[in-house]
């Protein structure tokens, strides 16, 4: 007989342990609804914790924990990731690891804290500056929760890169029930460094992975460079040289690279029995999967895409998409970011985008307003 | 094993810049404590002094402009104390990161800031920047400026550094490097340059030791003696899941056969919170599955305090509201909270409000009941025995089991309610 643990318990809680066991075991931050949970079990579970002054030093520190060899992770929405954005692609260009967990509530601006919302995704393509894609994995449930955070780590410490956890208000702040049995203890992610006698060049890069071997500069064997500035596998700086450029490229191409070979999804697929589908991710995929369970009972069948790797978008993500002959889009902002990401600003004749601002996306307004 | 600093003795300054004098004394400095070059790490800022990344033998990191000390700092922290971090930032740095150089002396981490000031922009063309002195010409001040500058040495000793040191930047200084360096916690030396390109250009007529005169900034050095940052030793939980508490399930039959909706809406300070967690506990224990979201002003302490529970015997997906089943109202601000949502109830539905309230217009079937009847602070569980005892959705006895888990019992009129409630039934 097995033995079931149900508990009480929100994503955010489940976020953190499941980044605690896979290795990070740092957090800095600063408070932010709806973050402000993530921020307090971090302090109650990770070993390194600092409460930073504001998001742009939150985002230093962790940048120089990183390169001193710890996985570090913060958690923020709009408004302080907006102070992060030219940290993070600081990060990105030294191709240190860490993870920043963005909760979405409702903008512009200071917007209002307490009203969650899906407006972040146009922002988060578009935030590495010269659009090198960022990777941004999204749970629709707890076990996504858990599997999803075990995967940032993975892929932020293999990749050498930030990578972004995208949840929302609605799921980070609300409380259900489940069965913690269900969730095997996660083991953490083993971390390689350079251990060449060659000297060591900072971005020479692995063929396979196209990622450099990693060195902390606590090391004493070899000298590290790390830059922001254009620069080439030594890490110097230069201006436009055809090795800079490669270098550069080569920051979004290792990120493609995995991704098209590791991506995470869920079809809830009718078998083939249908041309209609619908495309979603985050708490607004909670109303998709209820909006699908409603039309089939009236009789009509739809199948349903839960994208979790989010960014950037899978060869495989588009194909399935493309299938089909009539697609919804369900999200939780205004005017459709992720549809317009898949299909450009004017969106064709049989695709639809059904969406909400200042509340959540409701089944009824799926079903009412979708093409079916 | 390199022991020296610099890989050459051909710096990519201008000729006369004042930084070929910074570089090599802090080179001297360093090999005058026998360190071994790769425990020493140089964070560089943006600006002309930055660009002697390459002609280092240490570790280099070049990040952001004006963040080299934010950068610094997370180093630091994740370093032994043996190793030395230093930063190399001009006077446009600190400005943008005037706030960084604060708080990293406020910790007192163990970085070496040292500050290249030339009184201007020197990369952007000789902009002035907020450490260029009141009458300092420059390209857009030709005439001198008419601003106030800080004093980066003042602010810094107050911030807490446990060394800060001002220098002109001529000759041999390194013996003022070295003893930052020795110094645990935060140290900053401010080195006075005039930029030969910029500087002279504007102000040909003066001598750099009277500008800093005129400036009022005096060659000195101050100290602090406060303890070193370190990590603070902290006990952390090995699991966050120790606590969530395990509900026990009873083996109890469910009278709920589709998902319901329930709306708890009360004062802040009244257990609208706590008593929508022991409502979602009682439905786990009854079997269902549940979703918990709380609504509530940031003045936590004073205003409206509003609960929703969805409770199912299937998986819930979407946990948005839509048309409650019931709506527990127990004082004046629930009331005024839920206006439009006690306007738009179903006939289904039941209100269950507190007799202190006056009835409104609604479709929704009410019960009009003396909730707060023992106490403000009991009526939101008042409601929830009512509930209970109406609907048996949950049990009278699994919220008083759960209670008494939760030690509340004997603070809780648990026999007056159970007998208001018996005549309630009848």
């Amino acid at each position: 007989m097995t033995t079931t643990k149900e508990v009480i318990l929100d994503d955010s809680r489940v976020i953190m342990e499941a980044l605690a066991q896979a290795g990070a075991d740092t957090y800095i931050g600063y408070p932010i609804t709806p973050s402000n949970a993530m921020y307090l079990y971090a302090s109650m579970r990770f070993k390194y914790m600092l409460p930073a002054p504001d998001e742009i030093s939150t985002l230093q520190y962790m940048s120089g924990l990183s390169a001193a060899g710890h996985l570090p992770v913060t958690a923020t929405s709009f408004p302080g990731f907006a102070l992060m954005i030219e940290s993070i692609n600081m990060a990105y260009m030294m191709e240190l690891p860490m993870i920043i967990i963005l909760t979405q509530r409702l903008g512009p601006a200071t917007g209002t804290a307490t009203a969650g919302a899906q407006g972040d995704i146009a922002l988060l393509r578009g935030m590495i500056s010269g659009g090198h894609p960022i990777p941004v994995l999204c749970p629709a449930s707890i076990e996504d929760c858990w599997y999803l955070s075990k995967e940032a780590v993975q892929m932020a410490i293999e990749l050498r890169t930030p990578v972004i956890i995208l949840s929302s208000k609605e799921r980070a702040t609300t409380n259900r029930n489940f069965d913690i049995s269900k969730l095997a203890p996660i083991t953490p992610v083993s971390r390689k460094y350079y251990e060449g006698t060659e000297p060591y060049l900072p971005y020479k890069y692995n063929e396979a992975s196209l990622v450099p071997d990693f060195l902390p500069v606590s090391n004493t064997k070899h000298q590290v460079r790390l830059t922001a500035s254009t620069h080439d596998q030594k890490g110097i700086i230069q201006h436009t040289s055809e090795e800079a450029m490669q270098n550069t490229i080569r920051l979004e191409k290792k990120i493609i690279k995995y991704v098209e070979q590791k991506h995470f999804y869920t079809l809830i697929n009718a078998n083939n029995e249908t041309e209609s589908l619908i495309v979603s991710y985050g708490v607004s995929a909670n109303a998709a999967e209820e909006a699908q369970l409603l039309l089939k009972e009236k009789g009509i069948i739809v199948d349903l895409l839960i994208v979790k790797t989010l960014l950037p978008i899978a060869t495989e993500i588009n194909d399935i998409i493309r299938r089909y002959k009539k697609i919804t889009f369900a999200e939780d902002n205004y005017n459709g970011q992720y549809a317009r990401i898949v299909f450009g600003d004017k969106l064709p004749d049989h695709v639809k985008f059904v969406g909400a601002i200042g509340k959540m996306l409701s089944p009824k307004t799926i079903i009412e307003g979708g093409i079916f | 094993m390199e022991t020296k600093v610099l890989n050459t003795n051909n710096l990519p300054f201008c000729k006369g810049c004042g930084h070929h004098l910074i570089a090599q004394n802090t080179a001297k400095a360093i090999e005058s404590l026998g360190l071994n070059i790769l425990d020493v790490v140089f964070v560089t800022d943006i600006g002309c002094h930055g660009i002697i990344d390459k002609v280092l033998n240490t570790h280099t990191v070049h990040g952001l402009h004006g963040r080299s000390v934010a950068l610094a700092a997370g180093i630091s922290m994740g370093l032994t104390s043996n190793k030395k971090v230093i930063v190399f930032i001009g006077d446009g740095g600190a400005t943008i990161g005037l706030q960084h150089i604060m708080e990293a002396a406020r910790l007192n981490v163990n970085v070496t800031v040292i500050v290249h000031n030339n009184f201007l922009y020197g990369m952007t063309g000789g902009q002035l920047s907020g450490l260029t002195p009141k009458g300092f010409n420059t390209v857009i001040t030709p005439n001198g400026s008419p601003y106030n500058e800080h004093d980066i040495c003042s602010l810094t000793y107050t911030a807490g550094a446990n060394y800060v040191s001002r220098v002109i930047g001529i000759g041999d200084f390194s013996e003022t490097i070295k003893e930052a360096l020795q110094t645990p916690g935060f140290s900053l030396i401010e080195v006075m340059e005039i930029c030969p390109s910029y500087g002279v250009k504007y102000n040909p007529k003066r001598k750099l030791q009277e500008i800093v005169e005129a400036a009022n900034k005096p060659v000195k050095t101050w100290k602090n003696n406060r303890q070193p940052f370190e990590f603070p030793q902290r006990s952390v939980l090995s699991n966050l899941f120790d606590k969530t508490p395990v509900i026990e399930k009873l083996d109890l039959p469910k009278v709920l056969n589709k998902q319901i909706q329930v709306v708890l809406s009360g004062s802040a300070g009244e257990g609208v919170q706590l008593a929508a967690t022991i409502l979602c506990k009682a439905a786990v224990k009854h079997g269902y599955n549940i979703t918990q979201k709380g609504t509530y002003p940031v003045t936590v302490g004073v205003g409206f305090s509003n609960a929703e529970v969805n409770i199912s015997p299937k998986e819930i997906h979407y946990h948005g509201l839509s048309d409650p089943e019931y709506l527990i109202v127990t004082s004046i601000d629930g009331y005024d909270y839920s206006k439009k949502l006690i306007s738009s109830l179903k006939e289904n539905a039941v209100l269950m409000l507190d007799k202190s309230l006056s009835i409104p217009e609604t479709k929704a079937k009410v019960m009009h009941v003396d909730f707060r009847s023992k106490g403000a602070k009991n009526a939101q569980l008042a409601a929830l025995f009512c509930f209970a005892a109406t609907t048996n959705i949950i049990l009278p006895e699994t919220l008083e089991g759960i209670l008494a888990e939760m030690n509340m019992l004997e603070k809780f009129p648990l026999n007056e309610i159970k007998t208001e409630l018996e005549i309630l039934k009848n």
